[in-house]
């Protein structure tokens, strides 16, 4: 399939719009679907209104504390999910909930400026909930896993794995039991 | 017959013209915001984690309570019209159809909780309830957010509580929102006034899909701006208290057209009437217009041969996505304009 923009080069983005209620389809090459990209982002109002904001200095992630940060990832990078506070005043949106302490110089004052205040209130995950999950939510998020990996093991007829699989979702089972027992 | 097509055998909760003042309340909807703790957000996330994300969270909700029956849509396996009727009946978000890769939305009875997966928070719990009804809204979600936190650990941080894709929802992630249908207030030319007044105090108005929509059919959805510094509970209290003052203006904007310029809104009311119940050809924009006066008319007990629910559930099902699932194939722009106005005129004769 050829790109719809310049109908020369093969088109390898494809992207959806709605246009007047209209959903509409546009096959892309790379070139074309960079420059229709950055038209994108210029109609996006959340990170203009972001970087305007936030016009305090881009802090470092964490200082370097015996050598652990000098590896590949910069120091502005979030160590989680790597994305840079520039990225972030880009497109609005932060890149994972370690972003929060990643950028928390930086957060500090623009939370403030939001919401006009930088303290929540409100629900939180009751302590008994945190307990609970930290003794047996492990195990149960385990579980539901190994049952996705079985399903996907079956699927694609990996009928060792399914079967070691299967051991792991028992022993699981039976490991739950006993701490719900408790 | 696939399971998005039975939700069109039903009316939605919200639609259905009853609660407490629902004669200029449309609906009332809370949304809560969450997110997985460390797991990337959407737009930043590998396909592998995005689909990970996906997973762990269909599991949750197949796993409680609330939306254990559930319908649960993935938005790659569906078409472009159902995804456009999803967002026409306010289940989905825009986000979800541009990027419909490992993105869901879970659908419970009535369709009063609609969770969408994968938007831009990993979840976004929706709970609409009829008429001016914020509180019913909150104890639903409140609940399904409490069963939730049974299931998977959310991203919490004491000073800035729940964690959000952006800093804007941080907090509670909550946002209130009641849909408001004000024709008065335009007609007189005071809305600007209240909209502005409303923006002053923290909130935002949109129009009736919001974000960057066109307050069509004089609908305005009006909700919280602030998530972070303020209980739920007094987020919703400050909403409410500044929704019951637009609606003590719209009464006494209704009542001044009725002493002044009662011949003029009769007028407007039954012209609107009769044009829908003979129109052969309507666009989307007229009939949103057009039905606006009608309910109107209904509200002022001026008409009395069709009642609230019917024309509430007509501003949706001539939407073109709706009229399409209706017909059963794809029309185009002309042909759906044919279909609308003879839609309108059977319904609006109780047939």
């Amino acid at each position: 399939m050829l790109c719809d923009e310049c109908g020369k080069n093969k088109a390898t983005v494809h992207l959806t719009e709605i246009i007047n209620e209209q959903i509409t389809k546009l096959n892309l090459c790379e070139g074309c679907a960079k420059t229709k990209g950055s038209e994108a982002e210029q109609h996006f109002g959340i990170a203009d209104l972001l970087s305007a904001l936030s016009d305090v200095e881009t802090q470092p992630a964490t200082p370097s504390v015996s050598g652990v940060q000098a590896g590949p990832l910069p120091k502005n990078k979030c160590p989680n999910c790597g994305l840079s506070y520039e990225d972030f005043k880009k497109v609005g949106r932060l890149g994972c909930s370690d972003c929060y302490v990643s950028f928390k110089a930086s957060l500090t004052p623009l939370l403030k400026r939001i919401h006009g205040a930088n303290q929540h209130v409100g629900k939180s995950p009751s302590p008994t909930v945190i307990k609970d999950l930290k003794v047996s939510d492990k195990l149960r998020g385990d579980l539901d896993q190994a049952k996705i990996d079985l399903t996907r093991a079956i699927k694609n007829e990996e009928f060792e794995e399914a079967a070691a699989l299967r051991d792991k979702i028992k022993f699981l089972e039976k490991k739950l039991k006993e701490h719900t027992k408790v | 017959m696939t399971n998005i097509d039975h939700l069109l055998k039903h009316t939605c909760e919200w639609l259905r013209g009853t609660g407490p003042n629902s004669d200029i309340v449309m609906s009332s909807r809370i949304r809560l915001a969450r997110n997985l703790e460390k797991m990337p957000f959407s737009h930043w996330a590998s396909k592998k984690l995005e689909k990970e994300a996906l997973e762990i969270l269909e599991t949750a909700l197949a796993g409680t309570e609330l939306t254990r029956s559930a319908l649960a849509i993935r938005m790659s396996e569906v078409d472009d019209v159902d995804k456009q009727f999803l967002l026409e009946r306010h289940l989905i978000s825009r986000e979800q159809i541009l990027h419909p890769d490992y993105k869901a939305v879970v659908v419970g009875d009535k369709e009063i909780i609609s969770i969408m997966i994968n938007e831009e928070d990993h979840l976004r719990i929706q709970v609409m309830q009829s008429g001016f009804n914020l509180q019913e809204c909150w104890r639903i979600a409140s609940r399904l957010d409490d069963s939730l936190h049974k299931k998977v650990k959310f991203a919490y941080q004491d000073d800035w509580g729940y964690l959000t894709a952006c800093p804007t929802n941080a907090g509670t992630g909550l946002r209130a929102s009641v849909m408001l249908h004000l024709p008065a207030l335009v007609m007189t030319k005071q809305i600007s006034r209240v909209l502005q007044a409303i923006t002053k105090l923290g909130m935002t108005a949109r129009g009736l899909y919001g974000e960057g929509t066109e307050a069509e059919g004089n609908f305005f959805q009006i909700s919280n701006q602030v998530t972070l510094g303020s209980a739920e509970e007094d987020i919703i209290d400050n909403l409410e208290r500044i929704i019951r003052q637009v609606i003590g203006h719209e009464e006494n904007a209704r009542k001044t057209l009725m002493k002044q310029n009662r011949e003029t809104l009769q007028d407007k009311i039954w012209r609107a009437n009769g044009a829908l119940r003979s129109a052969y050809i309507i666009n989307t924009k007229e009939t949103m217009s057009l039905l606006s006066m009608v309910r109107l008319g209904v509200d002022m007990g001026l008409i009395n041969d069709i009642d609230r629910r019917a024309v509430n559930e007509l501003f949706i099902l001539t939407q073109p996505a709706h009229l399409q699932k209706i017909e059963g194939k794809v029309l185009s722009s002309a042909q759906r304009d044919v279909k609308r106005a003879n839609l309108i005129r059977r319904r609006l004769e109780g047939r």
